[in-house]
């Protein structure tokens, strides 16, 4: 059987064609202005890649912010819409079978969850509405920084002194920057005290839900390998990134679409 | 007086509000508290005022990461600052 | 300030200025105090001659802020023939911690905006809101000025003057004049959804995108934070007189928007009301100048 997922995020829309539990295809773009043609984009140029057309595919469901705009709209024509934490909780213990909690940190959004049995959601914190709380954070630190978001991470790794940053805001933490580089303190310095500081708040969160192992982290701020070390730190455990991070509420929702029963 | 500490940002409002009026400066609540989100000073509002309790100034800005534990999802809530004060000074709005 | 023609324009950057008060001579005063404001985003020095307002300046904070104190305090004074050795007592209030050099004592600045917002206002003063370049406070207080309540917000920059410049340099209209334009608009659009600056600057290009022109994507922004403002207010309670001090208070499109949320009038300031905060720290620098020489 096959079904496919499309996680309508705020940055990227990512899609999972999903054969019989095995991924067949992934693909991701960036969400344009207008966001059912850069879903609807995505989703075609995917399934073209895999020779198969809309009929093949027995259930699409749809999650992420803009999972509505795609719902029942061809070509498309998702037949469901699923919360995130569903999806997160589903495609994360698709992959990780003993997972307990899942974090997943997106462009706006960041989420704790507590896994129950099979894959459902026992418990979820959200920290939303707040950019200081998501990816949209490192960001605008990377525009202050003047260096590109990719190498954030790879930056933070090679500081050697730990900077305390006060702003807790993201226009804010922007100007103490451009104060911090004034000041003469490296870029490595300041990317590690940017990531410690969006790691301690994702991770305060996350104790509200319980961390108890295994505890995975999903979402496109996974893909920083400077988030990781500290928010290890912060929760005091070990954490599981699965590959393609990025991708498994995408999964999520192809998994709960296989699952559907008529 | 009723002084709020904390703020509202996008994803909610987060205040400790400390009544200086009731509060007698005794630090039960900062002993308490499992995060060093408290301490004492003397009462800057009030010349006539003793010691009252705060909201630390590193903290003010974050208490809804530094009070996250103290209010899991699940289960009871006990928030040890407000169990600790017998004047019933402190409160949190979340 | 002269803006070279290869400069790009800076529509966040509001106006510096000084001014002294006509028909007062400081010769004849008893006691001139004066009072220091280091807010994070704008400094304000204000000089009283027997606790009424003579002369001031208000600047940009610079980089450090001992040195913004010094410069302000300086600018105030210019043009009056008055130095500092000539200021009986000078009290320094701010953000923070704030270090005034010169200064014989530093008072919060919660205390400070209400004592200054009784001068600019009058005693039926109850509840002042204070929006800064940074912050934004609810303060209420008795017939005398005594504080009975308050509430700061300084971690987030919705509502504050720094969302206001950040949303100046979006619509490419300067920040003196964005209030008036966001209430050209014949109907009151809903306002954006989020108030998280970042998220509502993004709404707002979207809104620009689908045609929607600047006075009505300023009315959005604006409704929303106006209704956050209204939601600190609310907490610490609102009762007659309501008055506003600090920069944004002097924006129209907030403060109308408010008045229209709690259907009350806030009174209207005769004296720049970026001011209430040093003004306040001049007047209690008048009062401790007076206990010290034991004229009370």
């Amino acid at each position: 059987m096959i079904t496919a997922g499309i996680d309508v995020g705020a940055k990227f829309v990512k899609v999972v064609i999903l054969k019989d539990g095995k991924v067949l295809e992934r693909a991701k773009a960036l969400v344009g202005f207008d966001v059912l043609k850069s879903a609807s984009d995505l989703f075609e140029s995917t399934i073209k890649k895999t020779g198969l057309s809309r009929n093949d595919i027995k259930r699409i469901a749809a999650t992420g912010m803009g999972r509505e705009t795609v719902h029942g709209k061809p070509p498309v024509n998702a037949e469901e819409v699923i919360s995130e934490v569903m999806a997160d909780a589903k495609g994360a213990f698709h992959l990780i079978p003993n997972v307990k909690t899942v974090i997943d940190v997106g462009a706006e959004e960041g989420r704790g969850i507590k896994v129950g049995p099979n894959g459902t959601v026992r418990d979820f914190v959200i920290n939303e509405r707040c950019a200081a709380g998501a990816g949209t954070f490192v960001e605008a630190m990377a525009r202050a920084l003047e260096i590109k978001v990719e190498d954030m991470g790879s930056l933070a790794l090679k500081s050697t002194q730990i900077i305390p940053m006060n702003a807790q805001c993201c226009v804010f933490a922007e100007s103490e920057v451009v104060t911090l580089i004034h000041s003469k303190v490296s870029k490595e310095d300041i990317s590690r005290a940017i990531h410690d500081a969006i790691a301690s708040r994702i991770g305060s969160m996350v104790l509200r839900v319980g961390v108890e192992k295994d505890v995975v982290l999903i979402g496109g701020v996974a893909l920083n390998p400077g988030f990781l070390p500290p928010l290890k730190r912060e929760l005091n455990s070990d954490i599981i990134v699965p590959e393609y991070p990025e991708y498994v509420s995408a999964l999520g929702a192809a998994v709960i679409a296989s699952e559907h029963k008529e | 007086m009723l002084a709020h500490y904390g703020y509202k940002d996008g994803s909610g409002d987060y205040f400790i509000i400390i009544d200086t009026d009731k509060c007698n400066g005794c630090g039960d609540c900062v002993k308490a508290c499992p995060y060093n989100v408290l301490e004492i000073i003397l009462n800057e509002y009030d010349i006539e005022g003793g010691d009252m309790a705060v909201v630390k100034e590193e903290q003010r800005k974050k208490i809804k990461y530094s009070c996250a534990p103290c209010k899991p999802i699940s289960g009871e809530r006990k928030l040890p600052c407000v169990l600790a004060c017998k004047p019933k000074a402190i409160n949190h709005s979340w | 300030m002269k803006m070279s023609e290869t400069k790009p324009q800076e529509y966040w950057r509001w106006p510096e200025y000084r001014h002294t008060v006509p028909g007062k001579d400081w010769h004849n005063a008893k006691i001139i105090t004066a009072g220091v404001d280091v807010g994070s985003v704008g400094s304000k020095a204000v000089v009283a001659l027997d606790g009424e307002l003579y002369s001031y300046s208000v600047m940009r904070t610079g980089g450090v802020s001992e040195a913004t104190a010094v410069k302000v305090m300086n600018w105030a004074l210019e043009e009056t023939g008055l130095k500092l050795d000539n200021l009986q007592y000078v009290v320094g209030t701010g953000y923070g911690r704030v270090n005034v050099p010169f200064a014989k004592r530093t008072i919060t600045e919660i205390a400070c905006h209400a004592r200054g917002a009784h001068y600019i206002y009058g005693p039926t003063v109850r509840t002042v809101l204070d929006i800064g370049g940074q912050d934004c406070k609810a303060i209420r207080c008795d017939e005398k000025g005594k504080v009975l309540s308050f509430l700061m917000n300084d971690k987030c920059a919705a509502g504050t003057g720094r969302g206001l410049e950040v949303f100046a340099d979006l619509i490419g209209v300067p920040i003196q004049d964005l209030g008036k334009v966001s209430l050209s608009v014949q109907e009151e659009p809903p306002p954006v959804s989020n108030t998280c600056v970042i998220f509502a600057k993004a709404e707002s290009l979207a809104l620009l995108r689908q045609g929607w022109p600047k006075e009505k994507v300023a009315a959005a922004y604006h409704a929303a934070m106006a209704d956050r403002i209204v939601d600190l207010l609310t907490r610490v309670g609102v009762e007659k007189d309501l008055v506003t001090t600090g920069g944004v208070a002097k924006n129209a499109g907030i403060i109308e928007r408010v008045e229209r949320l709690l259907g009350i009038k806030p009174l209207k300031p005769n004296i720049d009301p970026i001011l209430a905060g040093a003004l306040g720290a001049a007047l209690f620098a008048k009062a401790l100048y007076e206990k010290e020489v034991g004229l009370r």
